[in-house]
């Protein structure tokens, strides 16, 4: 708990990171001391949950695989069940730097926003980037940018921290699949609003990517088309009204 | 024109058994079933009425009767599947939700039963 008396959880949702998520959970303990953490393990073949329970996390044990969405917005349901006033979440990889959550933390509270992104581009690209997923990103940026009315640096970034109100929505709505560039459509539609602050990125700590060419271009149509399906819920909501 | 009038009776007639059989021995729920023996039956109508056959391709604006059968047939299945894919959509989203919900109630025993012990 915070001097304001308000409460922060950081949630983190894995699925096989036995090799990364017990220095994830041991550096966010070193960088917000005493702030609960909570590992969302997405069924894990091997032993996410045990590491992650005895590096000191709360764990929220999935019975079947949900995938992305799923696996945050139960993460986000029991946060939101249970009080608390700010999430963060950052992957189990260890991509996300967790030296950078008391940065995200402040720019939640100092600014009133209801979510904040942590961008690998604010601060201009960083090298961990790869090549294919920097021109995705500007595709998507591109693609947002009317939809939004602003640019958004890093739409695809998993380092977000949300508000209770946005906590509120996505306990009730996420998106499943894939996440991050849909919510930020759904936030805009209801007049909420975010901002960017600089983070770092860093390779995997273990394990590699799922990331297919034929997966990205899964991903690419499925967004399209999650993008879209929004935008036509909420006009057919503003019209009835 | 008989002879594909004559398959498509035997592929209906063995939708129908495999349904009804399916249905008996509990393997599909009635709700479900529904669909599956409409499309059988109206395939089966179909392929022995060459009158309907010839009025629905004057309808549709096909010269060709059996060209026409496959074609009804066609949008009766994708009916089916289009009804199924909303199904499994609406099945999916509850799954999920009790998923969570289940993982949420483990989670509280769990806290509870290591609060009692501590």
């Amino acid at each position: 708990m915070t001097e304001d008396g308000k409460r922060l959880m950081i949630i983190v949702p894995a699925l096989n990171e036995e090799g990364s998520v017990g220095n994830v959970v041991r550096e966010i303990q070193q960088a917000v001391p005493g702030t609960p953490v909570l590992v969302i393990d997405d069924c894990s073949a091997d032993s996410t949950a045990a590491v992650a329970r005895a590096a000191g996390a709360r764990v929220l044990s999935l019975p079947h695989h949900l995938g992305l969405g799923g696996c945050v917005q139960a993460g986000y349901r029991l946060a939101f069940e249970l009080g608390f006033d700010y999430v963060i979440r950052l992957d189990g990889d260890g991509q996300h730097d967790p030296r950078d959550i008391p940065r995200i933390y402040e720019a939640l509270r100092e600014s009133g926003v209801q979510m904040v992104i942590g961008s690998r581009f604010v601060d201009g690209p960083q090298e961990f980037t790869s090549l294919a997923r920097s021109w995705g990103i500007r595709f998507f940026r591109a693609m947002l940018r009317p939809i939004l009315g602003r640019t958004v640096q890093d739409p695809t970034s998993g380092y977000v921290g949300v508000n209770r109100e946005a906590l509120a929505l996505f306990s009730r709505s996420f998106p499943l699949e894939y996440p991050e560039i849909e919510a930020l459509v759904v936030l805009q539609r209801r007049a909420f609003r975010f901002r960017e602050v600089a983070c770092r990125m860093r390779p995997r700590q273990s394990g590699r990517s799922t990331i297919t060419a034929a997966k990205s271009l899964y991903y690419i149509i499925h967004v399209l088309l999650g993008v879209f399906v929004n935008i036509l819920k909420f006009e057919r909501h503003r019209w009835r009204r | 024109m008989d002879r594909l009038s004559n398959v498509l009776t035997l592929f209906s007639l063995g939708l129908i058994v495999a349904v009804l059989g399916s249905l008996r021995r509990a393997h599909i729920r009635v709700e479900y079933s529904v669909s599956w023996l409409a499309a059988g039956v109206a395939m089966l109508i179909l392929s022995r009425s060459q009158a309907l056959m010839r009025w629905l391709a004057r309808m549709i604006g096909v010269g060709d009767p059996p060209l026409a059968l496959i074609l009804a047939v066609l949008v009766v299945f994708l009916l089916v599947f289009y009804r199924f894919s909303v199904t499994v959509s609406t099945l999916k989203d509850a799954n999920i939700a009790l998923a969570q919900r289940v993982a949420i109630l483990e989670y509280h025993l769990r806290s509870q039963h290591e609060s009692r012990q501590a």
